[in-house]
This record gives C-alpha cells, structure tokens and sequence, in this order.
C-alpha cells in the first residue's frame, strides 16, 4: 500500500525527468551501434564479440543512471525526514530499486531484439542474451541503488560511485557474457543462469538493508 | 480540555528528556552539559545566534545524530532502545522542506501521508485553509519560497504524531501564515501534544507552558 505509493511517485518523477533515463537508454544504443563502424562489420567478428560489448554497455548504461538516484531527494530533505520517520524507509528504498530497474533494466531487455540484428547474433545467443538481461539487470539495479545510497553525500559522487561499484558487477559480467558465448556455441547455460540467479537472490535479500543503513549514515 | 488518549505519551509522563548531552563539530564545542525535558503539551522555543547549534540539538533529539556525550531518552528509555517506537510518534521537519519540486503540493502531501501512515484523503480544503487554493496543481518549483514552506508545513495538519521537531519553521511565512500556524501549535498543545521549534522570531503565543532556551554562541 505505502509501496504502490512511493512506487507512483517514482515513476511520476521519472516521467517528468525524462532525461534521467533516456539518457543512459541514447549512450547504450549509440555505444552498440559504433562498433559495427569501429572494428569492421566482419559478420563473424561481431559475433564473437557481442556478448561482451551488450554487457559492458549496459553496465556502463546503468551506472549512467545510478548517480542521480537519490540526490534531488537527499538535497531537498526527503531522505532526512524519512530517516526520522524510520518505518517506511524500506518501502522508499525498495520502490526507488523497481522504479530504476523499470527505467534503465527493462528497456535494455526491450531493446535487446536491436542489439541482436546490430551485433548480428544468432538466435540461440539471443534467447540466452534475454535471459541474461532478465536476471542480471534487476541485479544491476540493486547495486547501483546500494552505490548511490553510499555516495549521496558526496559532492562530486559520480568517479567515487564507478570506482565503488563497478567491482561488484564484475561477477556478474563474466557469467552474463559465458552464458551468452556458451549459447552461441551451443552449449548448455543452465550453470551460469543459475549462479546469477543465486547472486540476484542474495542481493535482494542484503541489499535493501543496507541501503537503509547508508541513507542513516549519510544523514547522521 | 485535554484529551490525552489520543497519544501515547499520557499528560504526567515525560516525553522526551536530555541528559547533559554535548556536541561537538569540527573540533568546536556547540553545547556541552544540556540537560532539558519534555512533558506532554511543553513547548520549547530554542533560541541562539546563528551557529549557536540549535539545528545539531534538534537533530540529536531526533535521533538522527548521536550526542558526543551524554544521552537522550523517551518515556526515559535510551533513544536507541526504542527508536521505532520514537520515530513513530515523531514528525520531524528540518531545515529543509522535504517537498520535490518536481511535484505538484498534492502529490507532496500524499506522498507524506503515506509515510506517516495516514490515509489517502483530498486535500483540496489544507491547501485553501494554507492560502495555496488554485496553486494544488502546478510544480513546486512554480512556487516561491513562503509558499512552498506552507506545502511543507501542511503535513502537521495530519499528522498523528505527538512530539513535533520543527527547525525554522517561519522562515519565508508571512505574518498571516506565522498566525495560522501558532494557532495550530496552540491546538496541538491543548490536546496534549508538544513542540519544540527554533526560530529568530519572537512567539506571540500567550501559552503559560512556553519555555525559551538559549543556546548561547561559543568559540
């Protein structure tokens, strides 16, 4: 209840900040279709090389996305007076990881049939490129939800923010790209599906905490 | 007159007490030793020179810093112990207003009203009896300052907390608005509900259980 309306009010900020999510949706896009112009359209070299290049661009997309997330409303005193209140602290947090998630995750997914006939993927590695998506965006969010709470005071957050977080997507990347490669190989994938899955669950279950605990720190 | 079952905290208990608290910022002494109390239907004006510490004290009786040295209790329990308690029957609103200017004044206050665990309800009526009729739909960042310290104030008039913590809360208001708001502090005090604020202006509340603390100014 106090969810579906924190959840609201996110998406009506994003809806009224447009640039906060089209943005990194632009740089994953411009990012994808460069390369074909960059190392050659050699059909089979991007093929090679796709799983790599999707990952890498949406975790640069999302990070994009991350720095923003809690500023306009740690700025404006929303964060503070919530601490205050401490009870739905965890409703705000968790509305703010869906609503990022909706914004900069499920796009990537929607956009992924473009990524494939850009990178000119075969159809086995494109149902495991969407898979991948699928459970490693909401993952991504997660993070970069943690990484912004953790930096929110700082003032030029953004290198610390990159420098905080893009370690703890590195597992992630090399499984997400596996998989991938290991489809296009056909290959099983089921493995590395289940590792992420098992990462994405562990996160769900920590990182809500401490998300709530650095938006305390920062505001004490 | 008084009708204290409505809050927690009945008329002859203490709500919120401080025990030699200090602070210290960056190497400066703000207070050391404070020792103040709070009973249902108090008012405490904390007065001081700018810097004095009066934003910090009321961030530490809000549990949302630890005192240097010294403690805080409520219903003389330590604030840690029972800080969920605490926070539920506290409405804090602090130097900042707490409103997103990309919101429209009713998207703010339903916004508040979720989190303070109210129920969805039109406020259409708050905003005209705040002076904001005609203005429920625009942006907030349309608004000047008085007007959106109104916004962010119209949270008290649905609150059910019984302790408010307001820092600054005139600042920007016109006289007439300064006058509406002390007449709802006097309501909320006769109910058995208490306040403590810091302001430069003087209260013209003719209430005989309005205290005045001076924080005094320090190097």
């Amino acid at each position: 209840m106090v969810m579906r309306q924190f959840l609201q009010r996110e998406l009506r900020l994003l809806a009224r900040q447009k640039a906060d999510w089209l943005n990194p949706l632009l740089f994953f896009v411009i990012v994808l279709s460069l390369f074909p112009l960059g190392v050659g359209p050699e059909p089979n070299l991007l093929r090679l090389m796709a799983p790599g290049i999707v990952w890498i661009a949406a975790l640069l997309s999302v990070l994009l996305a991350a720095e923003r997330l809690f500023k306009d409303d740690y700025r404006n005193g929303v964060v503070e007076q919530l601490v205050a209140t401490r009870q739905p602290l965890l409703s705000y947090v968790l509305a703010k990881i869906l609503a990022n998630w909706l914004s900069t995750g499920l796009p990537l997914v929607i956009l992924s049939p473009v990524v494939a006939l850009l990178l000119n993927v075969n159809q086995a590695s494109f149902v495991a490129m969407i898979l991948t998506l699928l459970l490693g965006t909401p993952l991504l969010s997660l993070l970069s939800v943690m990484g912004a709470a953790l930096t929110v005071s700082a003032d030029k957050g953004g290198i610390l923010l990159a420098l905080l977080i893009l370690p703890l997507y590195i597992p992630l990347l090399i499984f997400a790209s596996a998989a991938v490669e290991a489809a296009s190989m056909v290959m099983p994938y089921h493995g590395q599906l289940a590792i992420m899955l098992a990462m994405l669950l562990f996160a769900l279950a920590l990182i809500p905490m401490a998300v709530i605990s650095a938006l305390k720190l920062n505001v004490s | 007159m008084i009708n204290p079952s409505t809050f927690p905290v009945s008329a002859n208990q203490l709500l919120l007490r401080a025990d030699a608290v200090s602070c210290i910022r960056q190497d400066r002494v703000l207070f050391e030793q404070l020792c103040l109390s709070v009973e249902p239907g108090d008012m405490l004006h904390i007065a001081g020179k700018n810097g004095a510490g009066k934003s910090s004290l009321l961030r530490l009786l809000a549990g949302l810093a630890q005192p240097d040295d010294g403690i805080v209790l409520y219903r003389e329990k330590p604030l840690h112990d029972v800080i969920s308690d605490y926070a539920a029957n506290l409405c804090y609103i602090g130097h900042h207003s707490g409103i997103h200017e990309q919101l429209t004044a009713l998207e703010n206050l339903s916004f508040w009203r979720a989190a303070s665990g109210v129920a969805p309800a039109d406020d259409f009526a708050l905003l005209a009896k705040l002076g904001l009729a005609g203005l429920e739909d625009i942006p907030c960042r349309m608004l000047s300052a008085g007007q959106q310290r109104r916004v962010s104030l119209a949270r008290l008039w649905f609150t059910p907390c019984q302790l408010w913590i307001l820092d600054e809360p005139f600042t920007a208001l016109d006289q007439s608005a300064i006058t509406l708001l002390q007449q709802h502090f006097l309501q909320h005090l006769l109910k058995g509900g208490s306040v403590i604020l810091t302001t430069h202006q003087s209260l013209s509340l003719d209430y005989a259980r309005l205290t005045t603390m001076e924080i005094a100014y320090r190097w």
